[in-house]
């Protein structure tokens, strides 16, 4: 109760800093943008006009059309869908398997040498090159793409949760519970546990940034969600072809991208400089 | 000393085990059959069977595992199933193009990430520090491909001083080489220079409170010389270790970048070989490029109980 207190207090007890309100509120847009894509978007993503053609913007198309003649403003707001999607199934779904991971090798020691050099060796294979070979070898789905991100940030949302338990563990109030005959489970779930909530707020909005980078490259290289579901990355890569004729079919998904993660990100270091005070500037 | 060079080593082998099991059993696990894709899809249900034969697919999967694990220690990581060319000899033709283009990237690391992180950390939350922090910042939320795209768009395509996609081996002069290869190198540089600056920064600003430093500054020394010689070797062991961490993310990069610049290296044969099924193929690049991040991350630990005789004893 209390940890979950002074959490609330750190958060709201100074006034945040205005890049911090700012990537709040075009996160908040972006999310609004998605949620209500089918209203705000002037036609229907998938759309096709053989006579409107790759056409530059103008008060129709405001952001030009794609080779197929689709309207590129309203596949853009669809694509946030997709993109917002799998960064919230990726971040969860990393936190979900990696913290039980992580409390069990941070108490059980033996469990620990064999888990850790597990996580060592999933963490030796490149994100994108597990990523690719998993949705290639099964059916490209929202849920392969989602499972192919997420194995690859297991490691190090485990590693995190194991650090802040060994760090736990030594404190006295933990060897007053073991010295009482608490159960192991007992302890985990509330002495352990509680430290480790704020450091996993904080590597969640990273893990959420970061899946949402490998969906649109995965998508960009040919290997992720089909194109009649647009997405940020095979909007790109469709682009990409006709970069030279008009570099803004790469260039306005790209700059929403980046927009997003750019205010995750800085949601994510203010959160950190809140919850963790130590790490202030730091890293 | 010795015996930690020997115990760190042997803490390899566990790691290298377990990509192993995580490849095969990824490569086993997925639907999709080998057999099929040598086979294609006219082959009759006995040729089927006999291919499976041939290839042992027929037996228990930790059978399959030891056979694997067995061959691949002799060097044999078998043969495409496109090509029929043994995997090792087509990753051995792509290695030039990604070697020149991850060392390029992190020259360009070096030469700009430290002076950047170093200064930051001086200038703690002054102007300097700000823009270098602003700068690590979107590098970080820029994907690889866009900074790729928006380089050639303003480099290659409007002021044409390069060009705009290809690759020329440094066999066929240091001019064309380094033409091509130098926007590639950028681009994939700009993460790694995001990651190493910030890295460097955080790991400076511990430093720089150090008895030491006021020491070295208390008695002269210029301030180039305390931050560099002093500071900067002293706050080198967290930037190596992201160094070593960072090689993943380096080929993953790879990969994009060299899609987007169409350069014939590792990083097009991989996705080549996924998109064809190609499963020696993907397996050995795979094995090949963990084992490599293996070995580095056990070169920078060994580099640091040479340099650091604290690690030694611990």
């Amino acid at each position: 109760m209390s940890q979950t207190q002074s959490l609330r207090k750190r958060l709201i007890e100074t006034p945040p800093h205005w890049t911090t309100v700012l990537a709040l509120i075009v996160l908040l847009a972006i999310v609004a943008m998605a949620l209500f894509a089918p209203r705000i978007a002037n036609f229907p993503p998938t759309e096709l006009n053989a006579m409107m053609r790759l056409k530059p913007a103008d008060g129709t198309y405001w952001m030009g059309t794609d080779s197929f003649g689709r309207d590129l403003y309203s596949r853009v707001i669809h694509g946030a869908r997709v993109s917002l999607l799998v960064g919230a199934g990726v971040a969860l779904g990393a936190i979900l398997i990696g913290l039980p991971l992580g409390l069990l090798a941070g108490w059980f020691r033996g469990l620990d040498a064999v888990l850790m050099r597990a996580m060592d060796g999933l963490m030796a294979i490149p994100g994108i090159l597990l990523a690719i070979a998993i949705v290639a070898l099964t059916k490209a789905g929202l849920t392969t793409v989602i499972i192919a991100i997420m194995l690859p940030e297991i490691p190090q949302v485990v590693r995190l949760v194991r650090a802040r338990v060994l760090a736990t563990r030594s404190e006295t109030f933990v060897e007053a519970a073991v010295l009482l005959g608490t159960s192991p489970m007992r302890i985990i779930w509330r002495h352990l546990l509680p430290s480790t909530i704020a450091p996993l707020i904080v590597q969640g909005t990273y893990v959420y940034a970061s899946a949402i980078l490998t969906e649109a490259a995965l998508s960009f290289l040919g290997v992720g969600i089909g194109t009649e579901t647009p997405t940020w990355g095979n909007i790109m890569a469709e682009g990409r072809l006709y970069f030279a004729l008009n570099p803004w079919l790469v260039y306005w998904p790209a700059i929403v991208l980046s927009l997003c993660i750019l205010s995750i990100n800085l949601l994510g270091d203010a959160l950190r400089d809140r919850l963790d005070p130590k790490m202030k500037g730091r890293s | 000393m010795l015996s930690y060079f020997l115990r760190r080593l042997l803490m390899a082998i566990p790691v290298m085990f377990f990509v192993a099991v995580f490849v095969f059993l990824l490569l086993r696990l997925t639907p999709g059959d080998p057999a099929q894709a040598i086979a294609g899809d006219q082959a009759s249900l006995a040729q089927l069977e006999a291919i499976r034969e041939s290839l042992g697919l027929n037996e228990p999967l930790s059978v399959q595992f030891v056979t694997w694990i067995g061959q691949m220690l002799q060097g044999d990581f078998g043969r495409s199933l496109i090509s029929d060319r043994p995997v090792l000899e087509m990753i051995g033709q792509r290695l030039g193009p990604t070697l020149a283009l991850a060392l390029l990237a992190m020259a360009m690391t070096l030469l700009f990430a430290l002076p950047m992180g170093v200064l930051a950390a001086w200038r703690d939350g002054g102007m300097t520090d700000r823009l270098v922090m602003t700068v690590s910042v979107i590098g970080f939320s820029v994907p690889i491909f866009v900074i790729g795209y928006v380089l050639i768009g303003v480099f290659a395509v409007n002021l044409r001083w390069f060009p705009v996609q290809g690759y020329k081996a440094l066999a066929d002069g240091i001019g064309p080489f380094a033409h091509r290869i130098f926007l590639p190198g950028l681009a994939l540089a700009s993460i790694y220079i995001a990651l190493i600056s910030r890295m460097t920064r955080a790991s400076m600003l511990e430093v720089l409170r150090e008895d030491y430093v006021r020491t070295a500054r208390a008695k002269g020394l210029p301030e180039g010389l305390v931050l560099f010689r002093h500071a900067l070797r002293n706050a080198a062991i967290p930037i190596l270790t992201v160094v070593g961490t960072g090689f993943a993310m380096m080929i993953s990069g790879v990969v994009v970048t060299e899609t987007v610049f169409n350069i014939p290296g590792l990083g097009r044969l991989v996705v080549d070989a996924v998109l064809a099924r190609d499963y020696p193929l993907i397996q050995a690049i795979i094995l090949l490029t963990a084992g490599t991040y293996v070995l580095i991350n056990l070169a920078i630990d060994l580099s640091y109980a040479l340099t650091d005789p604290r690690i030694r004893y611990q």
